[in-house]
């Protein structure tokens, strides 16, 4: 089977990401940092009832420690990695033999490298200080510990999903963080949309997994193998099919975890969860498990224009979907997620242009994980200071009120709306770019996104912190304590700082071994786009300051809206949609098959044994010792053994 | 064929019979001498199961710990036994179950329509015949013992159970008497065709090697699949079993879904794959047909169900679509899994029944639309049945995942259509059981559910075994894996197929 030379060029590329080396030394540690929050996790979860008090004082500082020995582990790794030679790089550890059956086998084996080593990073340093934001906002909660809990095995899991070497062990991680949302959405379960929400979640994010579980089948049927080395090293000589089959099925799965267009619905409702775990799990980590697993498996995609292409439809349709969400909603929490969803979109998009946009996906979602778990937990700020209202319409002139919290949520602001200087400036500026140089309209159209998020963004400001107080009357906004605000002023710093990453090229260098390398070919020099991206983002923040700024806003939304907003507030009518196609169908079928069972399948049956039952009471009645009684009994099993024979020819 | 100087297999099986008898020889009135005795005779069991896993070698082929005795020399009939890696993993799976069941039933047997002595007689009865079910090497001896089985639970649903016990036992009990005649004509088939061909003989090695014709064989194939069909059960033969779990104990649903149905799946692997394999061929786009329709139809009924019981009942039914599935796509992979399966599902069904068979005596109904809140008052209780629905829909990192995904895998590899279709299967799994928790766990707390109280000490250490297993199983197979597999791969043989290749089977040789 002869190979795309695109194929070939790629894998000359990245030949060392296929040559993993078996873990030794500090290595042998990459086990250890998923295996400290899970025995952590099992502890808090497990050390239920009244003789835990001790548990229910101490847990979340158990809780936060775990998290932290991961995240120093997680340093010393990367340290140790950044001194090793580019071509070595690629650390392997294989635990033990997990599912071994004839031709099908799968190790509990973890990869770390380079992809890998940026995603421990961001999971447990966000993680770690999610944790300990947590300690304030969750203290009057008598359920603290087993929050901590919760948050513990998403860490593990998280860290199983990016350490995993094979697919099936990434779907123990998909599926374990998976689980962790579904618990943390609803963990306050005494709230029916609290409960709703996580199932929602959980049961979407199932279809997402029916591709992914599929991918890994077709894998092994193909190559006969799912390990990355395996089908990197077999994907070359399946057929063009086979790869885009395959590009298409996990792009179904990223969709899922991602929240992009069409199986985006369930993150907007998961705001329900505690804010610090939209923060951790629905904005800085989880959500991005989809733009990981299409950058992991570059190998399929480098294959497949076909696949490709879908994948930067999908980012670029739920760029604008999500932009257009956050522009509409007045729930401070909800309008972030719309710009979750957007961002992703925009790594998404990145990562369907294929070498070319593989790092500055990853890059994107370093640079996005700082700025908005920092926004997330700033909102979680101003709650807690506001008697947990979210709806921004009830906020207005916070700044004073909450100088930490608004400082901090001002450089996740620029952060993200890509002020020249911060970290989202160069993160997104080179998705754009990238995007233009792959086709003009899909680099119009991130364009213009970035204007829109420019928009919702001060919107989101202007409304919070600056306008008129339109508080309730029993609100007395006060700045959150010290445990809170730290995370807040690190997450900042790291928000401003992140986009260095990308000096001196160092991002795109340091991943070029596992995800190969492109530069592409611009029109016009690299600066006239930040120029031209730089004037679309005032125009956004103009258009909101002469809405929102000049004007005073309603406390309450306003009725007489245009479509566009009604269609935004209605999260694009994804619900709608679902309920008229999927659900109300749904639920009629399964009345209607109920029926069927006890009519039509059932009754068939039932007009057998009705027969027999009938017999055997009419059997019970002649015991009485006659002897006609018994020339009945004879009559009665002749009946039996007519129907069993009849039986046997009929089946 | 290795055997042994003590017949371990027989005083295998015989252990609860004894403990039955015992049972039913004790004075009235020592009702908790009764249930002591009934755990005791259940752990003695247990321990001479592992006494018998540990003689089990793991290398050897066939059939271990043989016994042979002539029984009816006239028609070839044996009292024969022997172990293989199938029925150790089910030998297994009913020695676990059943001190479970007896120790989580404790006060179930108190009202019913006989002692609670004679309930637990029934009991330990039932789990001796299934023993014996999944040990014998005899076809004649094997019937009777399929047959013999429906006795005890007839009388445990009929006696035992809630509202509609008497119709629901008897539906129950003539289902399965319509499927053991149907089988019995065929095993009196089998007799024809074994003596036509010289000595007659109902040992299973003479019957494997035996010719037949095309029709015969495939009659004859019916006539043992329609039994094992309805046991399993196969849509569209499954009516009988959401109306028999609804009325029965938690304690006798368990040995009737998680053991007693087994013996059909086990049939089905053992003697329809073994006795006709060309027919178990002919026959399997059929199988497959009716399994994927399992699949799909159960969940979605199950989603609709609003009686705890009967939805448990359907998840079962499609949990035992993907078990037949696995078994007729014949690849090493869907077949192994298939055989997990069962030992899987038994664990995670006994888990769902006992932890809410505990709420619905607890608040006296089995309605879910009866629930509302209960995690609040009962958290232990909320976070077990958590946990027995994640390892039903088949969460990855529990013992279900392992045997469901070897199952699709495998059938993926020999027909990609009824793959997909059962892998659309997982999120049903996830709507049924993630709804009911929903329902019954979550929201406000109702008032009439208020006076539910957490699970106690005892039923807490009655569940305990099944959540270490299905976590421990989740993340580490491979043991039992390699129990079953030396048996699916001499059962694949003798069928007759191999496994697919991949498509680059140079990509194979290269990754490992």
């Amino acid at each position: 089977m002869t190979a795309p030379t695109d194929l070939l060029l790629a894998t000359e590329q990245a030949p060392d990401a296929l040559a993993p080396v078996a873990a030794s030394g500090v290595f042998v540690l990459i086990a250890v940092m998923i295996l400290v929050p899970l025995v952590s996790s099992a502890l808090l979860v497990l050390g239920d009832g009244p003789r835990f008090d001790l548990a229910d004082k101490r847990g979340h500082l158990l809780g936060t420690a775990a998290s932290l020995a991961s995240f120093v582990i997680g340093v010393v790794l990367f340290v140790t990695l950044l001194g090793r030679d580019a071509g070595d790089r690629s650390i392997e550890q294989n635990l033990f033999a997990w599912i071994h059956v004839g031709g099908f086998q799968v190790d509990m084996t973890f990869l770390y490298d380079p992809l890998s080593a940026l995603f421990v990073l961001l999971i447990t340093g966000v993680g770690t200080l999610i944790h300990v934001y947590s300690i304030g906002y969750m203290e009057h909660d008598p359920r603290r510990r087993r929050f901590f809990g919760f948050l513990n095995l998403f860490i593990a899991a998280m860290l199983t999903l990016v350490l995993a070497g094979d697919y099936l062990v990434l779907f123990l991680g998909w599926e374990g963080v998976g689980l962790a949302s579904y618990l943390l959405i609803g963990f306050w379960q005494h709230k029916q949309s609290a409960a709703v929400a996580a199932k929602k979640a959980f049961v979407v994010n199932r279809v997402g997994d029916v591709g992914l579980a599929l991918a890994i089948m077709l894998m092994f049927a193909q190559l006969g193998t799912t390990s990355f080395v395996g089908v990197a090293e077999g994907i070359e000589q399946v057929s063009s099919g086979t790869a885009t089959a395959l590009g298409l099925l996990l792009l179904l799965g990223a969709c899922g975890k991602s929240a992009q267009v069409p199986l985006q619905s369930w993150l907007l409702d998961a705001m329900e969860g505690p804010t610090p775990v939209s923060a951790l799990i629905h904005a800085a980590t989880m959500v991005t498990a989809g733009v990981y697993l299409v950058v992991r498996s570059n190998f399929i995609y480098e294959g497949t224009e076909a696949a490709r292409t879908a994948v930067v439809v999908v980012g670029l349709v739920t760029l604008i979907a999500g932009a257009w969400i956050g522009c509409a909603k007045d729930d401070i929490k909800k309008a972030l997620a719309g710009s979750t969803m957007s961002q992703i979109g925009y790594m998404m998009l990145a990562a369907g242009l294929g070498p070319a946009g593989y790092a500055y996906a990853i890059f994107h979602l370093i640079t996005h994980g700082f700025f908005k778990a920092n926004m997330f937990l700033g909102a979680g700020s101003v709650m807690h200071g506001m008697d947990d209202e979210v709806d921004m319409r009830r906020y207005g002139g916070l700044a004073r009120l909450m100088p930490l919290t608004f400082g901090t949520f001002a450089m996740g602001y620029l952060a993200i709306i890509g002020f020249p200087g911060f970290s989202g400036f160069f993160s997104k500026d080179r998705i754009i770019e990238a995007a233009f140089a792959e086709n003009v309209f899909v680099g119009i159209a991130a364009a213009l996104g970035a204007g829109v998020t420019a928009f919702y963004m001060t919107r989101l400001m202007i409304m919070t912190f600056l306008s008129s107080r339109r508080w309730k009357e029993n609100a007395h906004p006060h700045e959150s304590p010290a445990v809170m605000t730290a995370p807040l002023v690190v997450l900042a710093v790291a928000s401003v700082l992140g986009g260095f990453l990308v000096l001196g090229g160092w991002i795109s260098d340091w991943l070029t071994p596992v995800t190969g390398y492109e530069t592409h070919e611009l029109a016009v020099p690299a600066w006239v786009f930040s120029v031209g991206i730089t004037v679309l983002v005032a125009i956004g923040v103009a258009v909101a300051w002469a809405t929102y700024g000049r004007r005073d806003v309603p406390s309450t939304a306003p009725e007489k809206v245009s479509f566009v907003t009604r269609a935004g507030r209605r999260d694009l009518y994804g619900d709608a949609v679902n309920e008229a196609v999927l659900m109300r169908p749904g639920d009629q079928a399964t009345r209607g098959l109920a029926v069927f069972d006890r009519i039509g399948v059932d009754g068939a049956v039932r007009a057998v044994t009705g027969g027999i039952g009938a017999t055997s009471s009419l059997l019970r009645r002649a015991q009485t010792g006659f002897v006609r009684s018994y020339s009945l009994t004879i009559f009665g099993g002749a009946l039996i053994v007519l129907v069993a024979v009849l039986a046997v020819n009929l089946a | 064929m290795r055997g042994s100087d003590v017949p371990w297999l027989t005083i295998l099986g015989l252990a609860p019979i004894v403990g039955g008898v015992v049972l039913a020889l004790l004075p009235r009135g020592r009702a908790l001498l009764a249930k002591q005795v009934a755990l005791g005779f259940s752990g003695l069991t247990l321990v001479l199961v592992l006494v018998v896993a540990a003689q089990f070698d793991l290398d050897g082929s066939g059939y271990q710990l043989t016994e042979q005795v002539d029984w009816i020399a006239a028609f070839g009939v044996h009292y024969a036994l022997g172990m293989n890696g199938l029925g150790l993993t089910l030998v297994v799976m009913t020695a676990i179950l059943t001190p479970v069941v007896i120790l989580a039933s404790w006060e179930d047997g108190d009202g019913g329509r006989w002692s609670s002595a004679s309930f637990f007689a029934w009991m330990l009865v039932l789990e001796g015949l299934a023993l014996g079910a999944f040990m014998a090497t005899d076809v004649f001896l094997f019937y009777v013992l399929f047959e013999a089985t429906l006795i005890p639970l007839y009388f445990l649903i009929g006696g035992y159970g809630g509202l509609g016990r008497q119709s629901a036992a008897l539906k129950f009990l003539v289902y399965n008497l319509l499927g053991g005649l149907v089988m019995l004509a065929a095993v009196v088939g089998l007799y024809v065709v074994s003596s036509r061909a010289g000595s007659p003989s109902y040992l299973l090695s003479d019957l494997m090697d035996l010719e037949m014709g095309t029709w015969t064989e495939r009659l004859l194939f019916i006539g043992f699949m329609v039994a094992f069909a309805i046991k399993a059960p196969l849509w569209p033969l499954h009516t009988w079993l959401p109306g028999a779990a609804k009325a029965a104990t938690p304690g006798s649903s368990v040995l009737m879904v998680s053991v007693l149905d087994k013996i059909g799946t086990f049939g089905m692997l053992r003697f329809c794959l073994g006795l006709f394999p060309e027919a178990s061929q002919w026959a399997s786009p059929v199988v497959i047909t009716l399994a994927v329709i399992s699949i799909i139809y159960g969940a979605l009924l199950a989603i609709g169900e609003d009686d705890i019981r009967r939805l448990i009942a359907y998840t079962s039914v499609s949990h035992f679509g993907f078990i037949i599935l696995g078994i007729f796509a014949f690849t090493t992979q869907s077949t192994t899994g298939a055989a997990l399966y069962m030992f899987n599902h038994g664990l995670s069904t006994a888990a769902l029944f006992l932890v809410t068979g505990f709420l619905i005596a607890r608040r006296g109904s089995a309605s879910i639309a009866d629930y509302g809140g209960v995690q609040k008052v009962a958290p232990v209780l909320a976070g077990i049945l958590l946990l027995a629905g994640l390892s039903s829909l088949s969460l990855p990192g529990l013992s279900p995942f392992v045997s469901e995904f070897l199952v699709l895998a495998g059938t993926f590899t020999r027909s990609t259509v009824a793959a997909v279709f059962a892998t659309l299967g997982i999120v049903l799994a996830a709507l049924y059981i993630l709804l009911m928790y929903q329902r019954t766990m979550t929201g406000p707390l109702r008032e009439d559910n208020r006076h539910v109280t957490d699970l106690r000490g005892r039923e807490i250490a009655s569940l305990a075994p099944m959540v270490v297993l299905i976590i421990g199983l989740g993340l580490y197979p491979q043991p039992l894996l390699n129990v079953i597999q030396p048996t699916v791969d001499a059962t694949l043989q003798h069928v007759g197929v191999t496994d697919p290749a991949p498509v680059s089977t140079e990509a194979e040789e290269g990754s490992r």
